[in-house]
């Protein structure tokens, strides 16, 4: 009689606004995969010949999929979550041993003669449920050092999983874990440390060879060490409020830097860098001083963060040169640095054509002629987007942002009404991997992020991505329904 | 709760979404809003632009005999989605490649990267010129094989063994080219040499254009706007040279195993009537797709075979430059007809000397010429150097090579061929820049040819032309019509130098002279007069053996320049070429005598060694 309640109660408190918004998206998608797989040899979009009649039968079997979901307790999660991580993650290392190589990937297991799966796809969820867990536990707080490390251990296993399948952009996706961490407590260094690091490189690759006008100061190294130096300065600006170090910092570091600029130009000219490099060790020392003479461990980790700073640059300087041309070449094109529209830009140049001649309106379903005469690779996986604005124009890719923004805000809304951490986390997990995804992939085909090929959710085609994404979307939606049930 | 203590963070987190869309929106807007090049560049991707290449002109000599003509070549095209049932051994066999090479282009035109604009659904280039005997063959097979297309294009070919330096030849444009003029694409063909070169713009016609439509499945949808940007070709102009290819002929054969030049102009047009450049090459090495080998193989020649001597040498004239010293000083009133030089076995002033060969003296003008003295040449530019009327040295100097240049030379003729050379016609300043302190003896060798002079064989020939016209030359060309045009204006002014026609008159009777009882008297002939003078350049080697003359004395059809390197005195090797070439073209024939002393002459080789020149 209980269950009975529960049930109806369930049903009731399940979230058909997501649900609506999901179906939305999936049939979007599905007419954007008959753009851009439309074959003449074979007209008809029904049938399991084409891209497109196969995505249909992913699609159909995902709703199973989502409904039966819906029947499995949140209890159950709770319980196995970590079985399902351990589970999970042995599948990803077999893997790496037994997948075949795929285009240098090894990250698809055949089922079968005709069906793959791609385990990378699944194990987001497994993360999520296995923190949810962790998190839930009784004095875990992610402030804590100890438990950080752990979660952080939870995140980069998978990762490191995935980069053995050489799948670097799969596993780039796990970083998403990060702005849920934040969410939950972390402090915003780490995440200012991770975009700092970001700028660093990307800056420092980018201006590397360029040189400040007569004088042997290389552009990029000179803005890293002033970034690294001003950085370490507001840490202990916005962290330790120490006023009285902030200005003896910041008048002898900029002090120093400007002399020996005006020595560089008036007097003899030398690289300027080796004097910012001292400042950098100074006030390393400074800082571990500082630690020692005021016990705080905040200035340690400036210390460290002042570290890491400095040799970034110079590490990634070393390891850039060691790569392997084409790897050379792809980041440097992802930079800007070398301008290849026939080489490894062709993707990206060609995608920013097949949008641009979309224009408000777009050319019509099934008559974007970029994408239909397959100008764009990967147009139907990675690169669906640009049928999005070739066909259905401005219009249509505005609209499935907006649509994508308004699916993300209502998981956020979700994730914040539920009553435990397990079930928040787990919604912010949800959250975070979507923005992600629409994030790069679409940042990437119109040219704004570099080109890691993930794909879209619901758009891309393919049985493992929508299947991964319903799966991982379903669980949230179950444990949202139980919300207003007692825990038991 | 512990996590509400940072619910404020939701806003972050929706805030960081709501700024990826918004700024993503903007970056939309920018792609899809703002204009329309990337419409245009879709465009370009789904437009088929179909050219259609003209026919090139063809290329005749003056009397109408075809020199260079076009030869349909064929391409094969493959429609990649038609090709079912290839039998690949067969297919392989009829045109003569291994099944490698043939699955190999199939990769190269399936690689988008390197074929962009591939569509299983439009023509695909799949082999370039294919010769017409394989065509046959293939074509005989061609039902068989399904999807596989023949495109006809056109390859240049050559009905003659001459004239290589002349006509020149055509290849594909290089990037450079591209850049500079947009009339190319890369594959075009364009002349690189030549009348091909100089002529490219009139030779190559306009190309036709079809804008054709595809549609997203590649295929061919029809015209654009029906056909109203289309054009049609415009096949480019016939040439008709001035080139004598009999006379050509015989001065090629003439030339045989020496290095050195002929050129023959008509005094009157100023056309030219041979240009022969020694040693040569068969113009049909560079047809079709040997040629860069060919070319390798010529340029690391280091007899220079590509070279154009008649045009781009630059060699000392010899005595027949004293003609034009004979000039000058004439109008400059140094000499006049009856003023005599001593020469005594040679130029002998202030420790300078001059050798001469043993002949009467002194001599005045006509017999000076006749005889070739260099006493008398050399008297006469002393004597002008060191005239008091021009008050210093440095004007006198520049008043000669103001004579010089009138006379066309130290600057290019302005010939219709690529490569010409100036020459060199040293004046006041140059002197003094070189030697400092000069005086008329330190530059005394100009006077015979000799020193810092130097001509190309055009200009000597260009000089025996002003004097048959007693005064003026008409710039030398070689081109002496263009079919639905003309020939441009500036070949057919009318120079005329600075002295006057009596002074010629003078000259033009010391050649007839030298022919008849001078040191040409191996050219004289009972049929016509002939003029002439022989060069002897000194040089590091063998003497360079050189010929200047016209004929007849009176009314004269045809002017010429003979220069053999290393040939030794002019009478061996520039008189008796120069000779059978006048007999030729004024007679149109040789006589049986002549014919046989041709034959010697086209045996006779000069050894030059190997050594790089």
């Amino acid at each position: 009689m209980e269950q009975e309640n529960d049930s109806k109660g369930i049903f009731l408190s399940i979230d058909w606004i997501t649900i609506t918004l999901y179906v939305i998206l999936i049939i979007w998608g599905w007419f954007s995969v008959c753009g851009a797989c439309y074959d003449f040899n074979h007209p008809d979009l029904f049938s399991w010949e084409t891209n497109s009649g196969k995505q249909i039968v992913w699609g159909g079997t995902s709703l199973i999929l989502a409904a039966i979901l819906m029947l499995i307790e949140k209890r159950l999660y709770d319980t196995a979550a970590y079985v399902i991580y351990v589970g999970l993650m042995l599948l990803l290392a077999v893997t790496i041993v037994i997948a075949p190589d795929t285009k240098g990937s090894r990250s698809w297991l055949p089922l079968g003669s005709s069906v793959k799966i791609q385990p990378a796809e699944f194990a987001k969820f497994a993360v999520a449920l296995a923190l949810g867990k962790f998190m839930d536990q009784y004095g875990v707080n992610i402030k804590k050092s100890k438990d950080i490390l752990i979660a952080i251990g939870i995140i980069i296993l998978p990762m490191l999983l995935i980069i053995g399948q050489k799948e670097t952009g799969s596993a780039l996706v796990y970083l998403a874990f990060f702005l849920m961490l934040y969410r939950e407590g972390m402090t915003g260094s780490l995440l200012f440390s991770g975009f700092a690091c970001v700028v660093y490189f990307v800056v420092g690759m980018k201006f590397r060879e360029d040189y400040i006008e007569n004088m042997p100061v290389s552009i990029g190294e000179f803005t890293v060490l002033l970034l690294a130096i001003t950085f370490t300065i507001g840490l202990v600006w916005v962290y330790c409020r120490n006023m009285k170090a902030v200005r003896i910092m910041a008048i002898a570091c900029y002090g120093t830097i400007l002399l020996a600029m005006l020595f560089s130009i008036y007097v003899i000219p030398f690289d300027v860098c080796y004097v910012m490099l001292g400042l950098c060790i100074l006030l390393i020392l400074y800082l571990i001083g500082l630690a020692f003479y005021t016990q705080l461990y905040r200035y340690i980790f400036i210390a460290f963060f002042a570290v890491v700073s400095t040799s970034l640059f110079y590490l990634s300087s070393t390891i850039f040169n060691h790569l392997a041309d084409h790897q050379r070449t792809r980041i440097e094109v992802l930079l800007g640095i070398k301008d290849d529209p026939r080489g490894a830009g062709y993707n990206v140049n060609q995608a920013k054509i097949a949008i641009g001649s979309g224009g408000l309106f777009g050319k019509g379903f099934l008559n974007g002629t970029q994408t239909k005469l397959r100008y764009v690779p990967e147009q139907h996986t990675d690169f669906i987007f640009c049928t999005v604005g070739e066909e259905e124009g401005f219009v249509g890719a505005a609209g499935v942002l907006i649509v994508y923004l308004f699916f993300i805000w209502r998981l956020i809304a979700l994730s914040e009404r539920q009553p435990d951490t397990m079930g928040r986390v787990y919604g912010y997990s949800v959250v975070c991997i979507f923005l992600f995804h629409l994030f790069i992939n679409v940042g990437m085909v119109i040219g704004l992020t570099p080109v890691i090929g993930i794909p879209l959710p619901f758009f891309s085609y393919g049985g493992s991505s929508l299947w991964g994404f319903t799966l991982l979307l379903f669980i949230f939606l179950r444990m949202d329904a139980e919300r207003n049930l007692k825990r038991q | 709760m512990k996590s509400q203590f940072y619910e404020y963070r939701k806003y972050v987190l929706a805030g960081i979404a709501l700024i990826v869309v918004i700024s993503y929106i903007i970056r939309l807007a920018f792609l899809q809003l703002s204009g329309e090049e990337y419409k245009s560049r879709a465009d370009d991707n789904a437009f088929f632009h179909n050219v259609i290449f003209p026919a090139r002109g063809v290329i005749y000599d003056r009397n109408g005999e075809l020199l260079v003509y076009n030869q349909p070549a064929y391409d094969i095209m493959v429609i990649m989605r038609e090709v079912n049932n290839l039998d690949t051994l067969d297919f392989c066999q009829t045109l003569d490649i291994t099944k490698e090479q043939f699955d190999e282009r199939m990769a190269i035109i399936k690689d988008k990267n390197k074929n962009p604009g591939y569509s299983t659904y439009t023509p695909q280039l799949f082999q370039a010129q294919i010769a017409a005997a394989e065509f046959g063959v293939f074509q005989e097979k061609l039902f068989r094989f399904h999807g596989f297309y023949i495109r006809e294009r056109t390859i240049r070919r050559y009905a003659t063994n001459n004239c290589a330096h002349i006509l020149g030849d055509v290849a594909e444009v290089s990037s450079a080219e591209v850049e500079r003029d947009d009339y190319y694409s890369p594959g075009d063909y364009i002349g690189k040499q030549g009348v091909e070169r100089s002529y490219e713009k009139e030779l190559r016609g306009v190309k036709g254009i079809q804008i054709l439509l595809r549609d997203a499945r590649g295929r061919i949808q029809g015209h654009y706007r029906n056909g109203e940007l289309d054009r049609k070709p415009i096949p480019g102009k016939n040439l008709t040279l001035s080139i004598d290819a009999k006379l050509q002929a015989l001065g090629e054969r003439l030339m045989e195993g020496k290095m050195g030049a002929i050129v023959a102009i008509e005094p009157k047009t100023g056309e030219i009537l041979c240009m022969v450049s020694a040693p040569s090459y068969d113009p049909h090495r560079m047809e079709g797709k040997q040629r860069g080998k060919q070319m390798m193989e010529m340029q690391r020649d280091p007899m220079k075979p590509m070279l154009n001597r008649a045009i781009s040498g630059t060699y000392p004239p010899g005595s027949t430059f004293k003609t034009s010293q004979g000039l000058t000083f004439l109008q400059e009133g140094i000499i006049t007809s009856a003023t005599a030089y001593p020469c005594r076995r040679g130029f002998y002033c202030g420790g300078m000397k001059v050798g001469c060969h043993g002949h009467g003296a002194p001599l005045p003008l006509i017999p000076a010429i006749a005889t070739s003295c260099n006493g008398y040449f050399c008297w006469g530019l002393y004597h002008m150097l060191g005239n008091k009327k021009y008050q210093r040295i440095q004007n006198a100097m520049n008043t000669w090579k103001d004579y010089m240049v009138s006379m066309g030379f130290g600057y290019k003729l302005g010939v219709d061929l690529p490569g010409e050379a100036r020459g060199m016609i040293p004046n006041a300043e140059y002197y003094d820049r070189r030697l400092g302190k000069w005086n008329g003896l330190s530059v005394i060798s100009i006077a015979i040819g000799q020193g810092e002079v130097t001509l190309t064989p055009l200009q000597i020939a260009n000089l025996g032309a002003t004097i048959a016209n007693r005064g003026y030359y008409i710039t030398p060309h070689i081109v002496k019509k263009v079919e639905g045009g003309k020939v441009a204006d500036s070949l057919l002014v009318k120079h005329k130098t600075k002295v006057d026609q009596q002074y010629y008159e003078m000259v033009a009777e010391g050649m007839r002279r030298a022919v008849t009882g001078g040191t040409c008297r191996s050219a004289n002939t009972s049929q016509y007069e002939v003029c002439g003078k022989t060069g002897t350049a000194q040089n590091r080697g063998q003497d360079h053996s050189a010929f200047m003359g016209f004929a007849p004395k009176d009314d004269p059809k045809i002017a010429i320049a003979v220069y053999v390197e290393n040939g030794g005195f002019g009478a061996h090797y520039g008189v008796p070429i120069g000779a059978l070439m006048m007999e030729q073209y004024i007679n149109g024939q040789l006589s049986p005598a002549s014919e046989a002393k041709a034959a010697s002459f086209q045996s006779r080789h000069i050894n030059y060694g190997t050594r790089e020149r």
